[in-house]
C-alpha cells in the first residue's frame, strides 16, 4: 500500500524516526560535570548546543558547575533519605514480604518557563473542556453522532463506555473532576499530548513530596529562579470536590481499594492532606440509596466519593459481580443523585486511545476552536488503509492496545523482534477496535545526575488539571524520566522515575 | 472514626498482647524445667497447654515439636510468630493512624521474628525469638504510649490489649489453682515468672508462696500490671473513654457488663473465691470478658444499619 495515502494532518515539525535527520552536532567539549553529555535528536531541555544553556536554565548550570560531584552525591543521598522517611516507597512484587523501594527520582529539576506554561495551560483546559462536553453528550442527547462526526460504532464498543451512564444527570454537568494528561515534546521543541488520563490518573503525590524535598536541597536557586508554587494543589482539589456536592457542609471522603494497592501511599497521603477519612468499600453501607460510612459514632452520611477504584470496581450489583472492593448498591445511589463520584462513572471513554484520535474534531465541534495543544499522529487500524500501512511496516510504529495505561499491552515497533512483531500482527488483524499505532516519537530529553555525572534522559510531562466550578491547574505536574539509557519509556514499573517541575514565574 | 480502623487498631493490639503473653509463658516455663520435677516432662507439658487454654489430646507431647509449634509455626495459628503476623498485618491497614514509629517497631519485631522462625527449624534456641518478642513488646508498649495521640484510637488499643489480657490471666491461674494441690514451689515460681510477678509479689507478702496469697495477688492486687483486677480496671477506663467520645450511642449494656465485672473484682475478697471455688470464679471473669468483647464489637464495629439509623 502507498504510504501517500496516509491521511497526514499532523503539523510539520512532528517528525518521525523515518524523516528525523540528526542535527548537526557541536564539537565543543563540555565542562565537568557535564563531560560525559551528548546531545542527540531529541529537543534538548537545558541545552541549546553543546556548552550554551537555555536562559532559563541557565542558574541551574551554573550551580552545577560550581558544586563539586561529592555534594552532589550527598544531596541525592540526602534526598533518597527525606523519600525513605516520608514512607514515598512502593512495594516490590515478588520479592520477600515487606520489601520497600523508594520511588527513584532524580536530582535535577525540569524547568519550564513562564510563557511554556501559559500555553500549556490554555491548551489542556480546552482540550478538558471540549472533552467534559463530549461525555455530557454522548450519555444524553448523542449530537456528535448524529452530526456524523464520530461514528458511533466506536464509541458503543469502547470497553468504557457506561450504557448505565445513559441519561443520568452529573452535579455541574462536570465529569472530569480531575485529569491528568501526558505532554511529550517533540524535537521542534512544541509540547503534544500523547494520551489523557480521565478515569483514575495517579502520581500527583510524588509531585507534592519531591517539591518539598528539593526545597530543601536546593533553597538558594528557588529564590533565584522564582518557582510558582504547588503546594496548594490539596486545598485546590478539596475545592473541587466541595463544588461539586450540595450546599450545606459536606462530607467527603476517599475510596481507596486498600493497603496492597500501588497506589495506596497516595491515597493515604491525599486523604490527610485534605483532612478526609480514606475508607474502603468496606466501610460504606448503602441504605434508601443513601451511603453512609461506618464509625465508631454510627453511620455518616457521606455525600462526596473521590474515588481511586475504577469503574467496574465500585459497585458489585452494577458492574463486576466479583469486585470486592466496590459498595453494594452505590450506583442507585449515584443515579439517585443522593451521592457524587468523582470523576463520574463512564469518563473513561474519553480517553479511549482510538476516540484519543478525534479530540482534535471534538475540540473544533463543541468549542469551535483549533486546538491549543495538538496530537500526536494516530492511525486507527479499523481503518483499512491505515491498518495496512501500519501492519506492513510495524517496525516503525508504536502500537498501542487502546483501553490500556501504564505501558501494558503496548509494541515499540523499532526496539521489538520479529516474533513480536507478527504476534502484534495478528492480534491487530484480529481485533482491529483493539489497536492504534502512532509513528516512533523522540521524546525531549534532560539532564539528570546518573552516578557522578550529568546526561541526558528522555522525559515527558503530566500535569493535572482540576474542574469542579471551574477549571484549576496548579502550575508543575509529574515529569517522568527513563532512567535507562536511550529509553523511551518513562512508567515507574519499567525502569522510570521522576523530576520535580518547576514553572517559572516569567 | 472508621469502625473498621477501630477495629483493626483493636486486633492490632490484642494480638500483640497475645505474643507477649506466650512468650512469658514460655520462657518462665522453659527454664523450669532444667529442674528436677515431681511432674514428668509431659505432664508439665500439658500444664503449660493447659495455662496458654490450648486444647490437647490426652497422651504424648513432644516436647520439641511443641516449642516450634508454639513459637515459630506460622502455620499454627496461635503461635507467637503467627500473632505478630497478625498484630503487624493489622497495624498495615491502617498504617496512617499510628505513629511511624510505631509500626517501624513492630514491622522490625515481625522481621526478628520471621528470620528467628526459619532458622529454629534447623538449630534450636526457641529462647532467643521468645526474647525478642518479650524485649519487643515492653518497647512497642512504650513507643505507643509516648508517640500517639491518646485519642480515640488509643483507647481502642488499650481496650485490645487489656481485654486480651483480662482473657488470659484467668486460664493461666485456672490451669495452677485448679490442681493446686499437685503443684511444687517450684512450680508457684513459674507461675509467678509467667506473669513476670515474682518480685512485686515478694514485695508484698514476702517469699512466702502460699496458694492463697498467690491468688490473692495475681487476682485482686489493683497496683501490679498483670492482676486481673488491673487489667479489669484499664479495660473499664478505655470502654468509659470510648463511649465519652460517642455518647451518641448506646453503651448501656457495655457500661453495666464492665462495671459488674470491675466492682466484683474491687470488693470481693479471696476467701469468698476460695471458698465458692477458684475454677468457677476465673471463668465466669472469661465469660463476661467474652460477653463485653461480642458488646462492643455489635455497638461500635459491625452494628446493624437498622438500629444506627434509628439514633
Amino acid at each position: 500500500m502507498a504510504p501517500a495515502a496516509i491521511p497526514r494532518r499532523t503539523a510539520p515539525g512532528v517528525l518521525d524516526v523515518r524523516n528525523m535527520t540528526m542535527p548537526a552536532q557541536s564539537a565543543r567539549p563540555m565542562p565537568a560535570p557535564f563531560d560525559a553529555y551528548e546531545i542527540g535528536a531529541a529537543y534538548d531541555e537545558m541545552f541549546r548546543s553543546a556548552g550554551r544553556p537555555r536562559p532559563h536554565y541557565k542558574h541551574l548550570y551554573t550551580q552545577l558547575l560550581n558544586r563539586p560531584s561529592e555534594e552532589l552525591y550527598r544531596s541525592k543521598q540526602e534526598a533518597d533519605l527525606s523519600f525513605f522517611n516520608q514512607g514515598i516507597t512502593f512495594t516490590v512484587y515478588g520479592r520477600a514480604e515487606g520489601t520497600e523501594q523508594i520511588f527513584p527520582h532524580d536530582l535535577l529539576p525540569r524547568i519550564i518557563t513562564g510563557s511554556e506554561w501559559a500555553v500549556i495551560e490554555r491548551g489542556l483546559t480546552q482540550r478538558i473542556t471540549a472533552l467534559n462536553l463530549f461525555l455530557a453528550d454522548i450519555y444524553h442527547e448523542r449530537r456528535i453522532l448524529k452530526d456524523r462526526i464520530i461514528p458511533g460504532e466506536i464509541i458503543y464498543t469502547c470497553k468504557h463506555f457506561r450504557r448505565q451512564m445513559q441519561g443520568v444527570r452529573v452535579p455541574r454537568n462536570v465529569y472530569i473532576s480531575v485529569a491528568g494528561t501526558d505532554l511529550i515534546r517533540l524535537p521542534d521543541g512544541r509540547f503534544v499530548v500523547l494520551e489523557d488520563n480521565l478515569r483514575v490518573p495517579s502520581g500527583v503525590s510524588y509531585m507534592l513530596t519531591s517539591r518539598k524535598v528539593m526545597k530543601q536541597i536546593f533553597p538558594t536557586l528557588f529564590r533565584k529562579c522564582g518557582v510558582r508554587p504547588i503546594e496548594q494543589y490539596s486545598q485546590a482539589l478539596l475545592s473541587t470536590l466541595r463544588s461539586l456536592a450540595p450546599q450545606g457542609r459536606p462530607t467527603i471522603v476517599l475510596l481507596t481499594p486498600g493497603n496492597y494497592n500501588s497506589a495506596y501511599f497516595e491515597h493515604a497521603f491525599l486523604a490527610r492532606q485534605m483532612g478526609i477519612e480514606l475508607v474502603e468499600g468496606r466501610d460504606l453501607v448503602v441504605h434508601d440509596n443513601m451511603v453512609y460510612m461506618r464509625t465508631t459514632l454510627g453511620l455518616q452520611r457521606v455525600d462526596v466519593i473521590y474515588r481511586r477504584v475504577d469503574d467496574d470496581f465500585v459497585d458489585p450489583l452494577a458492574f463486576r459481580a466479583d469486585s470486592t472492593l466496590g459498595v453494594a448498591g452505590l450506583f442507585n445511589a449515584y443515579r439517585a443523585g443522593n451521592v457524587v463520584l468523582a470523576n463520574a462513572l463512564g469518563s473513561g471513554v474519553a480517553d479511549d486511545k482510538a476516540i484519543y484520535s478525534y479530540v482534535p474534531k471534538i475540540i473544533r465541534y463543541y468549542l469551535g476552536e483549533d486546538p491549543i495543544v495538538d496530537n500526536v499522529e494516530t492511525l486507527l487500524m479499523t481503518d483499512r488503509v491505515q491498518r495496512d500501512e501500519v501492519c506492513g511496516n510495524l517496525e516503525k510504529y508504536v502500537v498501542k492496545a487502546v483501553g490500556e495505561s501504564g505501558g501494558y499491552g503496548m509494541l515499540i515497533g523499532p526496539h521489538s523482534s520479529g516474533e513480536q512483531r507478527s504476534q502484534f500482527r495478528d492480534k491487530i488483524l484480529a481485533d482491529p477496535r483493539n489497536y492504534i499505532a502512532q509513528p516512533t516519537l523522540t521524546l525531549s530529553a534532560a539532564p539528570c545526575f546518573m552516578d557522578g555525572r550529568i546526561e541526558p534522559r528522555h522525559i515527558d510531562l503530566r500535569p493535572y488539571v482540576l474542574f469542579g466550578e471551574k477549571i484549576t491547574m496548579v502550575p508543575g505536574g509529574l515529569t517522568r524520566v527513563a532512567l535507562r539509557k536511550g529509553s523511551l519509556v518513562v512508567n515507574s514499573s519499567q525502569g522510570g522515575g521522576s523530576k520535580d517541575t518547576w514553572v517559572l514565574e516569567n | 472514626m472508621l469502625s473498621r480502623v477501630a477495629d483493626s487498631l483493636y486486633w492490632m493490639s490484642r494480638y500483640f498482647e497475645r505474643a507477649n503473653h506466650s512468650a512469658r509463658v514460655l520462657e518462665a516455663n522453659y527454664n523450669l524445667m532444667l529442674n528436677p520435677s515431681k511432674l514428668s516432662t509431659e505432664e508439665r507439658w500439658h500444664r503449660i497447654m493447659a495455662s496458654l487454654g490450648i486444647a490437647v489430646a490426652a497422651g504424648g507431647i513432644d516436647p520439641q515439636s511443641a516449642m516450634i509449634k508454639l513459637t515459630s509455626d506460622t502455620g499454627y495459628e496461635s503461635s507467637i510468630a503467627s500473632c505478630i503476623a497478625e498484630s503487624r498485618e493489622n497495624a498495615g491497614q491502617v498504617r496512617e493512624q499510628i505513629s511511624s514509629e510505631m509500626w517501624e517497631s513492630l514491622n522490625s519485631l515481625y522481621h526478628q521474628v520471621t528470620q528467628a522462625s526459619a532458622k529454629l527449624e534447623a538449630d534450636s534456641d526457641p529462647m532467643r525469638l521468645v526474647a525478642a518478642v518479650r524485649a519487643g513488646s515492653y518497647q512497642f508498649n512504650g513507643i505507643t504510649d509516648a508517640t500517639m495521640n491518646h485519642g480515640e484510637g488509643w483507647q481502642f488499643i488499650q481496650l485490645g490489649k487489656y481485654m486480651e489480657r483480662s482473657c488470659a490471666l484467668p486460664v493461666l491461674l485456672d490451669a495452677y489453682f485448679s490442681r493446686a494441690g499437685e503443684a511444687d514451689s517450684l512450680d508457684w515460681v513459674g507461675l509467678l515468672a509467667s506473669c513476670a510477678a515474682f518480685e512485686s509479689y515478694c514485695r508484698v507478702y514476702t517469699a512466702d508462696l502460699k496458694p492463697d496469697s498467690m491468688a490473692e495477688f495475681l487476682l485482686l492486687n489493683p497496683e501490679f500490671p498483670y492482676s486481673v483486677r488491673y487489667a479489669v480496671e484499664r479495660l473499664g477506663a478505655a470502654i468509659a473513654a470510648i463511649s465519652q467520645t460517642s455518647f451518641t450511642r448506646a453503651t448501656g449494656r457495655i457500661e453495666r457488663i464492665a462495671g459488674r465485672l470491675r466492682s466484683s473484682l474491687a470488693y470481693v475478697q479471696i476467701s469468698d473465691i476460695m471458698i465458692g471455688g477458684v475454677h468457677r470464679y476465673l471463668n465466669d471473669v472469661i465469660e463476661q470478658c467474652n460477653s463485653l468483647h461480642a458488646a462492643v464489637h455489635v455497638v461500635y464495629i459491625d452494628y446493624p444499619i437498622q438500629s444506627a439509623l434509628e439514633a
